[in-house]
């Protein structure tokens, strides 16, 4: 037990660690905002995008969707970050995080905004358009709020995993939690930084974690 | 050299891939094992969580929704740090391999208890009534009448998790496993060129692919009928 105590749960390192420590969450927290909103721009993109009734449109999409679903993120990433520079893009690991995060988790944003769309019955377009609305008025007003609603659990639960998935920035050097708590272990030889950091990510997501059982419970109790 | 070339010879080095082949194809094989044990470890043992809590004993179900909380809150990639770099202090020592195989299973653990509790609560009550009432006992129920129901309404969601899940197997090369990542990733260093990563990215996209889109039939096919 002391052993343990000791190697987990130790005040002194934890207290010696805490100020990189505070720093990585706030660089997690500062790419949680930047790379979400990018995410869902991206799934916006797509999912209006998979609205367009041409072959020459909606072949390729599909074809870009599941590509970037099959491909691990670290992967993307890694390829992002160290592979484009050979070709002259260097774009250091903030960019290479970003345009990875956009083009994964955009993907899944699409995905799930597109079953969102596809869940609006034809004829509140139909009715939108006879009203005058212009196409695009009726998709942004009318179409995708309440796409958005129903697919409201997805959302947050993607929203979550992408929160999550900022660690592996981790990987490319990008100094967020993780990556701060690795150095501090790698430097006091005690693990007591990264059970620090795990217990900042659960503090940070449990309430999300709390809400979506909620939602998806709500869900499927309306069935 | 001409920039498609200087390209072509950064990305597509045939030289440098032929050389790094076969530890891609290692790599690749290992991918697979691991997400095999991955899948069969978790989707069990999140079985047997639902399976427990159903016997609905108060005490134990809290701790059940605090683990399936915990697991679903922790980035994968700092649970496999946390088992790797941290239990050989308490001197037990964990291979990479055991670590991102210990770490993923508990996610998808988590995940599919959430799956599978939602869908044995999605049974009518009704079910579990008759069942009851003709005498068959309370995990005969479970096991011959409700889970049956259960389990069918669980495919969808449960494909989805457990492919986001298996891809995770790319995380074990931050513990140094060799697996395609890793294989790439050594290759890279080695050859000084970015080919190796040009196959790796291919070698998941065969691994993957098919299984993503036999995902999406699947959702298709089991869909919930609304």
């Amino acid at each position: 037990m002391q052993d343990f105590v000791e190697a987990f749960l130790n005040i002194e390192i934890a207290r010696e660690a805490a100020p990189i420590l505070w720093q990585g969450l706030w660089q997690t927290l500062l790419l949680s905002v930047i790379v979400v909103p990018l995410g869902i721009l991206g799934g916006i993109i797509l999912a209006l995008l998979s609205t367009v009734h041409s072959a020459w449109v909606r072949w390729p999409l599909r074809v870009w969707t599941d590509l970037f679903r099959a491909l691990p993120p670290l992967v993307l990433l890694v390829f992002i970050y160290a592979g484009l520079p050979f070709a002259g893009l260097e774009m250091g690991a903030f960019g290479a995080v970003a345009l990875g995060f956009f083009l994964n988790t955009g993907a899944y944003y699409g995905e799930i905004l597109r079953a969102g769309i596809e869940s609006i019955p034809r004829g509140q377009v139909e009715a939108a358009r006879s009203t005058g609305l212009t196409r695009w008025q009726a998709l942004s007003l009318i179409v995708l709020p309440q796409a958005v609603r129903n697919v409201l659990p997805d959302l947050v639960s993607n929203t979550l995993e992408v929160v999550k998935l900022t660690s592996i920035a981790s990987v490319v050097a990008l100094p967020e939690l993780l990556f701060q708590a690795r150095q501090a272990q790698s430097v006091t030889y005690n693990a007591t930084p990264i059970v620090a950091a795990a217990v900042a990510y659960f503090i940070l997501l449990w309430p999300v974690v709390r809400l979506l059982s909620r939602l998806e419970n709500r869900q499927l109790a309306g069935r | 050299m001409s920039n498609w070339d200087r390209f072509l010879d950064s990305f597509f080095n045939l030289r440098v891939m032929a050389d790094q082949l076969p530890k891609i194809v290692d790599g690749f094989f290992l991918t697979v094992v691991l997400a095999l044990c991955i899948v069969a470890t978790g989707l069990i043992a999140g079985l047997l969580l639902a399976v427990v809590r159903a016997l609905g004993i108060r005490p134990l179900n809290w701790l059940i929704i605090f683990v399936v909380d915990l697991f679903r809150a922790l980035p994968p990639l700092v649970i496999i740090v946390l088992l790797y770099f941290g239990l050989p202090a308490m001197g037990m020592e964990l291979s990479g391999f055991g670590a991102a195989w210990l770490a993923l299973s508990l996610v998808l653990m988590a995940f599919a208890e959430e799956v599978y509790w939602a869908g044995i609560t999605a049974v009518p009550k009704g079910q579990w009534e008759a069942a009851r009432s003709t005498g068959i006992g309370f995990l005969p129920t479970l096991g011959a009448v409700v889970l049956p129901q259960a389990l069918r309404m669980t495919i969808p969601p449960l494909t989805s998790r457990t492919i986001a899940i298996t891809k995770g197997t790319a995380l074990a090369s931050v513990v140094a496993v060799p697996e395609i990542l890793g294989a790439a990733q050594a290759g890279v260093s080695f050859s000084f060129n970015p080919s190796p990563l040009t196959l790796g990215a291919l070698a998941y996209l065969i691994l993957f692919l098919p299984v993503v889109i036999l995902g999406r039939w699947i959702e298709t096919r089991f869909a919930w009928k609304r």
